[in-house]
C-alpha cells in the first residue's frame, strides 16, 4: 500500500484545544512494499504519526492518502473496509488475559473472516496451522494453546506481532515492537517482522526506540522531532552527527552509536537502496 | 531548567497536603446534607427498644421457633420453591433477552465512529435513546409491573415472570454496558481499528476480558430475582412468596420460618454457584 501525507497536522482527540499539535504539517511519501523505521526522542510524535497513517487519528489539516484514496472522504463503511487492509500493532499488545494464544493470533484474521466463521473459531480454531506457523516464526510454537496471562511480557509482545503475520494486511504499522524484548530476541523479532512483511508484499512502518536496530534492519529511516520531519534518509546516510542532532537534549535515549559502516541487509529488499 | 524549580518559603508549607481542606469541607458538607434526610425518614431507632414495641416483636420471633417440618407442609413448600426458582429463572432469561440488545446498542466502546474522535450524531442519539429505554424499564419497580400484569394475565406466576423480565432487563442492560465500558477498551478498539466488525470485537475483545464479572453479576441478579419473587408473591404472582403471605396473615410463625430458611438456602446456593463460575472464568 502506498502512503502519502500532505502537510498533515494532527493531535490526540482528547488533547486540549490550545495544546500544540503532535504532528505539525508533515509531508511524507512511502512507496508500495517499502520498509521504514521512525525514530526520534520521546514525545516526538512517533505514535501519532503511526495513528495518522492507520486512520486511527483524523488529521486537523492536510491530507492522508492511502493508495491515492483519502480515507476521511470515504463513507463510514468505506473507511471500515479500508481498515481491513491495514494492521496496527500498538505498543501494549492488545490481548485479553483470559484468551488462548491461538485465538489471540487468529484474531488478526477477523477482518477477513465472516461473523459466523469467527464465532465457529471460538469453539474450534479455524486455522490452527496458520497460527502455529506464525508463532513458530517468533519461536513461540509451544505456547499455541496456553492462555495469554501465562505468558511473559516479551512473549505477549511477540504474540501481538505474530497476529500481523496471519492478518494478510497490505500495510503493517507497528509501534515500538521491541520494548519488552532482550537484544537477541529483539534482533530475531525484527528479522521475522521485516521478512514477514516482504513475504506478504506489505508496506511496513515501525516506530523504534532502538536506533541500532532501526539502522540494521530498515533501508529507510525517518527522524521525527517535535512533530516535524527532522530527516528522511537511507539508513546508510544516517550518521552519528545526524543522530546527535535528532536526540539533542535527549542523548540518554540514543541507545547505541551508529554503526561505522552501513550494514548490508542480507535479504533482498524490494526497495532499491539509493545510497552511493 | 533552574527557573522551573519552585522555591518554597519553608519546609512546612511543602509538607502540607493540598487536598486536606477539600476533604474537611466535603465531610462537613455531607453531614449537613444528611441531617434533613434523617429528619425526613423519621430516623428514631431507639423506638425499637421501647417496652411496648418490644413485646409484639418478641412474640413474633417466639412463634417462629420451631420451624414447621411436617411432611405434607414440606411437600407443599418444595413444590412452591420449585415454582419460585422457575419464576426467577424464566424471568431472568427473558430479562437477558431484553438486556443484551440494550447493552450492545448502548456500548460506546463498540462504536466505529468514535474510533477517531467524537461519535457521530446519529449513533449518539441512538445510544442515548437506548439508555433512556433501560432507565424507564428499571425505574418502574417490579412490584408495580406485577400489579399491572396481574390485572392483564390474571393471578399466577406469569405476572411475576413478566414483571421480573422488564425491570431486570433494564438493570442487566445498563450494568452489562457499564461493566464492559469500565473494562480496558484497548483490545476492542484495536480490533475495530484493524477492520474487525463490532460483534467480532465483542466476542474476541470485550467478552473474554469481562466474562467473569458479567457472569457473576448475572448470577447475583438471579439471586435478587428469587428474593423479588417472594415480594411479588404477596401481590398474587405465585410461588413461595404467596404462601409466605398467607402464613403471615394467619400468624403461623413456624411456617414463616421454614420458608425463610428455604430462601437462605437458595441464596447460599446462588452464592456458591457464582463463586465457582468466577473461579472457572477468571
Amino acid at each position: 500500500m502506498k502512503i502519502s501525507l500532505q502537510a498533515c497536522s494532527g493531535r490526540h482527540p482528547a488533547a486540549r484545544s490550545g495544546a500544540a499539535s503532535a504532528i505539525d504539517s508533515l509531508s511524507l511519501e512511502i512507496g508500495h512494499g517499502e520498509q521504514v523505521a521512525i525514530i526520534g526522542p520521546s514525545g516526538a510524535g512517533k505514535t501519532s504519526l503511526l495513528h495518522l497513517v492507520a486512520c486511527a487519528m483524523r488529521p486537523d489539516s492536510g491530507v492522508v492518502l492511502l493508495d491515492g484514496q483519502n480515507p476521511w472522504a470515504l463513507p463510514k463503511s468505506g473507511l471500515q473496509a479500508l481498515r481491513k487492509h491495514l494492521f496496527l500493532a500498538p505498543q501494549t499488545p492488545p490481548l485479553p488475559p483470559r484468551q488462548r494464544v491461538v485465538t489471540a493470533v487468529l484474531a488478526g484474521r477477523l477482518p477477513r473472516m465472516g461473523l459466523l466463521t469467527s464465532l465457529r473459531s471460538l469453539f474450534y480454531p479455524v486455522d490452527i496451522s496458520a497460527a502455529h506457523a506464525a508463532l513458530q516464526r517468533y519461536d513461540l510454537a509451544d505456547k499455541l494453546f496456553e492462555r495469554v496471562d501465562r505468558l511473559s511480557g516479551g512473549e505477549r509482545q511477540r504474540v501481538g506481532l505474530a497476529r500481523g503475520l496471519v492478518s494478510g494486511a497490505e500495510l503493517i504499522l507497528v509501534d515500538e515492537p521491541l520494548s519488552a524484548l532482550d537484544p537477541t530476541r529483539a534482533s530475531q523479532a525484527m528479522q521475522t517482522l521485516t521478512q514477514g512483511a516482504r513475504d506478504q508484499g506489505a508496506t511496513l512502518v515501525t516506530t523504534l526506540h532502538q536506533v541500532d536496530m532501526a539502522l540494521k534492519h530498515f533501508p529507510r529511516i525517518i527522524g521525527l522531532r517535535d512533530g516535524r520531519l527532522a530527516f528522511d534518509l537511507p539508513a546508510c546516510d544516517v550518521t552519528q552527527a545526524v543522530l546527535e542532532q535528532l536526540y539533542a537534549q535527549h542523548l540518554d535515549e540514543l541507545s547505541g552509536p551508529a554503526p561505522e559502516r552501513p550494514m548490508v541487509i542480507d535479504t533482498a529488499a524490494p526497495v532499491p537502496m539509493n545510497c552511493r | 531548567m533552574q527557573t522551573m524549580i519552585a522555591q518554597p518559603n519553608s519546609l512546612a508549607q511543602v509538607r502540607r497536603d493540598p487536598a486536606w481542606w477539600g476533604r474537611v469541607f466535603w465531610m462537613l458538607a455531607t453531614a449537613v446534607l444528611l441531617w434533613p434526610l434523617l429528619v425526613a425518614t423519621e430516623f428514631r431507632p431507639w423506638l425499637l427498644w421501647d417496652a411496648e414495641n418490644l413485646k409484639p416483636t418478641l412474640n413474633f420471633l417466639k412463634d417462629m421457633v420451631p420451624p414447621k417440618v411436617d411432611a405434607g407442609f414440606l411437600r407443599m413448600v418444595a413444590a412452591e420453591t420449585w415454582r419460585t426458582v422457575a419464576i426467577a429463572t424464566s424471568g431472568l432469561a427473558m430479562a437477558w433477552l431484553i438486556a443484551v440488545p440494550i447493552a450492545l446498542l448502548s456500548l460506546r466502546t463498540l462504536s466505529v465512529s468514535a474510533l477517531a474522535g467524537r461519535m457521530d450524531a446519529l449513533p449518539f442519539v441512538l445510544r442515548q435513546f437506548v439508555r433512556l429505554v433501560a432507565i424507564v424499564l428499571r425505574s418502574v419497580p417490579e412490584l408495580i409491573w406485577a400489579l399491572v400484569f396481574v390485572r392483564v394475565v390474571g393471578l399466577g406466576p406469569t405476572a411475576g415472570v413478566l414483571a421480573i423480565a422488564l425491570t431486570y432487563g433494564g438493570m442487566l442492560g445498563k450494568v452489562y454496558a457499564d461493566i464492559i465500558e469500565s473494562g480496558d477498551g484497548h483490545v476492542t478498539q484495536n480490533l475495530l481499528r484493524n477492520g474487525a466488525g463490532r460483534l467480532q470485537a465483542l466476542f474476541y475483545g470485550a467478552l473474554p476480558q469481562n466474562a467473569a464479572e458479567l457472569a457473576s453479576y448475572t448470577v447475583y441478579r438471579w439471586e435478587c430475582a428469587i428474593r423479588s419473587s417472594a415480594v411479588l408473591g404477596f401481590v398474587g404472582a405465585g410461588g413461595l412468596g404467596q404462601q409466605l403471605d398467607s402464613s403471615m396473615k394467619m400468624f403461623a410463625g413456624g411456617e414463616v420460618s421454614t420458608m425463610l430458611l428455604v430462601f437462605v438456602a437458595l441464596v447460599w446456593m446462588a452464592d456458591k454457584f457464582s463463586a465457582w463460575l468466577r473461579s472457572v472464568l477468571a
